[in-house]
């Protein structure tokens, strides 16, 4: 081996090595901070997370796990269904309806948010999880439609005519035979939109009102932005660690199914 | 858009059967078309969704622009007030300069760092895999998460940087990151948001990367051509589409900048850190003036969609 070859592997080893250490320091650092107390460790910063006056309650995580799972089976149907569509149908409408599914990602909910809250209102949704759930389920739709629709469409043929000259309806050919073809982007769109449903804060800060309603992420931000005086930092950290553990758990786990969906199915076309 | 008639075997998906095992064209068109309405049947959820929730708040917003709309109580048409009002709020004006400028400043680090990530681990060696995990892991924690994170990461009371700093020798006394000077604000929630997305930015750069064959580089090679050479006249070129789409995607993020602002520096010192979303944000939940908020909403709304239409134009007439 030459010398500068050698030397090229030493600087890249080097220099992968500090990126890493500073890009997983934070975490690193807030379950570390999260455990800290005065006298050692313990967990007394997460007692104070549940326990104080403008700590967050279980009913915080129900509400959080509601909107999650509302919006992980919302999306599943509404993508898989749609995905289909779109994968394997011709039909009046199609391409139209297909292109302004995708002109939800031209359109920044940040600026549309106004009027759901408005229109939520008016179909007597304010101040619900359910509507909250729809929405989210909205914002997802580009992303799971597109993903679901390239799945589809990569299912061969064969397999669906075969099923249908064995008799199957077009209902069972979909639930026995091409759902489980599709699984891989079935995993990503779902761990997609429970990450992003179970993190999200500025929607949930909009369209929830009370405080009963909110969940965890609004609770949590809500000991930072409620607090007038000082800010209770070690309880707050604690706070993180509890969000983000199954976010990075679910992530650790499911990596490599959700890098490769989203490598072959979200930029191809 | 497709036609009304049901597709034509030709025309369409090829039917795998021979021309002689086909049944009676009428027979085909018939099935076809109770195919189409199947078709049309499971794409209903979907367009009620899109309908009702996105096309339905689209004109709706534009309606709440044109009129005084309080939070609660009787809209009235005030044409067109809360546009014009929007040129004399100097909050606005403060907040869109910010927001360019934090748009520029984020892009190009955010590119920067993303894009030498993505050629660093662009190559199949022994720990490209933990390298990978470990700048995509912070991708999984949620957006406000991590600014609360970065808010007791950088706070004085329980943060490391300020000691370890004031152990260098860098800096002395109290140093309070987040809220203690303009600058030191935008510092912070840039270095929180390049801890947050450079991952996933490197990743959709790698997927570009590794689209390109590995023969081009080798034709490079035989060529002569430096390192420089190839990644400026091989590499670029062919990532174009690629770097258009993380572009455009940072920018717009950036545009709508809000959870770090609204969380590591509430808008300060002295509002200079108050992106132009958390003056809607204002604007609709504390002033209670939801027109007002629907007209700046629009106004972004029409820059953002302007610019989307310039980057479709040129990335298509490049590729």
């Amino acid at each position: 081996m030459t010398r500068s070859s050698l030397a090229g592997r030493w600087g890249y080893y080097v220099t992968g090595t500090a990126l890493a250490i500073l890009f997983l320091s934070p975490l690193l650092w807030s379950g570390w901070a999260s455990l800290r107390t005065n006298t050692g460790f313990g967990l007394e910063n997460y007692d104070r997370l549940f326990t104080s006056d403008n700590g967050i309650r279980v009913h915080h995580v129900v509400n959080s796990l509601t909107v999650s799972a509302l919006t992980v089976a919302g999306t599943l149907l509404v993508a898989t269904l749609g995905g289909y569509a779109f994968g394997r149908f011709r039909f009046p409408g199609r391409d139209l309806l297909f292109l302004l599914t995708l002109a939800i990602l031209m359109v920044p909910y940040a600026t549309i948010l106004i009027a759901l809250y408005v229109l939520l209102g008016w179909i007597g949704l304010q101040d619900s999880l359910i509507g909250l759930s729809l929405v989210l389920i909205m914002f997802q739709l580009p992303f799971s439609i597109f993903m679901m629709r390239n799945s589809f469409e990569a299912v061969p043929r064969e397999l669906e005519e075969s099923a249908q000259v064995d008799g199957c309806n077009s209902v069972s050919t979909l639930l026995r035979i091409m759902l489980p073809a599709v699984k891989p982007g079935l995993i990503t769109v779902g761990l997609f939109a429970f990450l992003t449903s179970w993190s999200e804060f500025f929607a949930p800060l909009i369209l929830l009102n009370s405080t009963d309603q909110f969940t965890t992420t609004l609770a949590v931000v809500n000991m930072r932005t409620a607090s007038h005086g000082s800010i209770d930092y070690a309880a707050l950290e604690a706070g993180v660690v509890f969000m983000a553990v199954p976010c990075l758990l679910l992530f650790a786990f499911m990596q490599r199914s959700y890098v490769r969906g989203f490598t072959s199915g979200a930029l191809k076309g | 858009m497709s036609t009304l008639t049901p597709p034509r075997s030709g025309k369409a998906r090829p039917l795998p059967a021979p021309e002689a095992a086909r049944p009676p064209k009428r027979f085909r068109r018939s099935a076809a078309r109770s195919r189409a309405a199947l078709g049309a049947l499971y794409a209903t959820p979907t367009a009620v969704m899109v309908g009702l929730f996105f096309l339905v708040p689209l004109v709706l917003v534009g309606w709440m622009s044109l009129h005084k709309w309080p939070l609660l109580g009787a809209p009235t048409m005030n044409v067109p007030d809360n546009y014009t009002r929007i040129a004399d709020n100097e909050l606005v004006a403060s907040a869109v300069w910010f927001t360019v400028k934090y748009t520029v400043l984020m892009t190009v680090g955010l590119f920067v760092v993303a894009f030498g990530l993505a050629l660093l681990v662009q190559q199949r060696r022994r720990g490209v895999g933990f390298l990978r995990t470990a700048f995509l892991l912070p991708m999984a924690v949620g957006f406000a998460s991590a600014s609360l994170l970065f808010l007791g990461l950088l706070s004085d009371e329980i943060g490391p940087l300020s000691d370890l700093l004031r152990k260098l020798g860098v800096i002395d006394g109290y140093v309070s990151w987040t809220s203690g000077s303009s600058e030191s604000a935008l510092g912070s929630a840039m270095v929180l948001v390049l801890w947050r997305f450079a991952g996933f930015n490197m990743l959709i750069l790698l997927t570009g990367l590794q689209a390109i064959p590995l023969e081009v580089y080798e034709a490079a090679r035989i060529d002569g051509a430096s390192r420089w050479q190839t990644f400026r006249r091989v590499t670029i070129p062919l990532m174009r589409p690629t770097i258009a789409l993380v572009l455009t995607m940072m920018i717009t993020g950036s545009l709508l900048a809000f959870d770090q602002f609204w969380i590591l520096t509430r808008g300060g010192p002295d509002n200079s850190t108050t992106s132009l979303v958390m003056v809607i944000y204002r604007e609709a939940f504390i002033r209670l003036d939801l027109g007002s908020a629907a007209a700046i909403s629009v106004a972004l709304l029409a820059v953002l969609v302007v610019f989307n239409v310039i980057q479709l134009g040129v990335l298509r007439r490049r590729s």
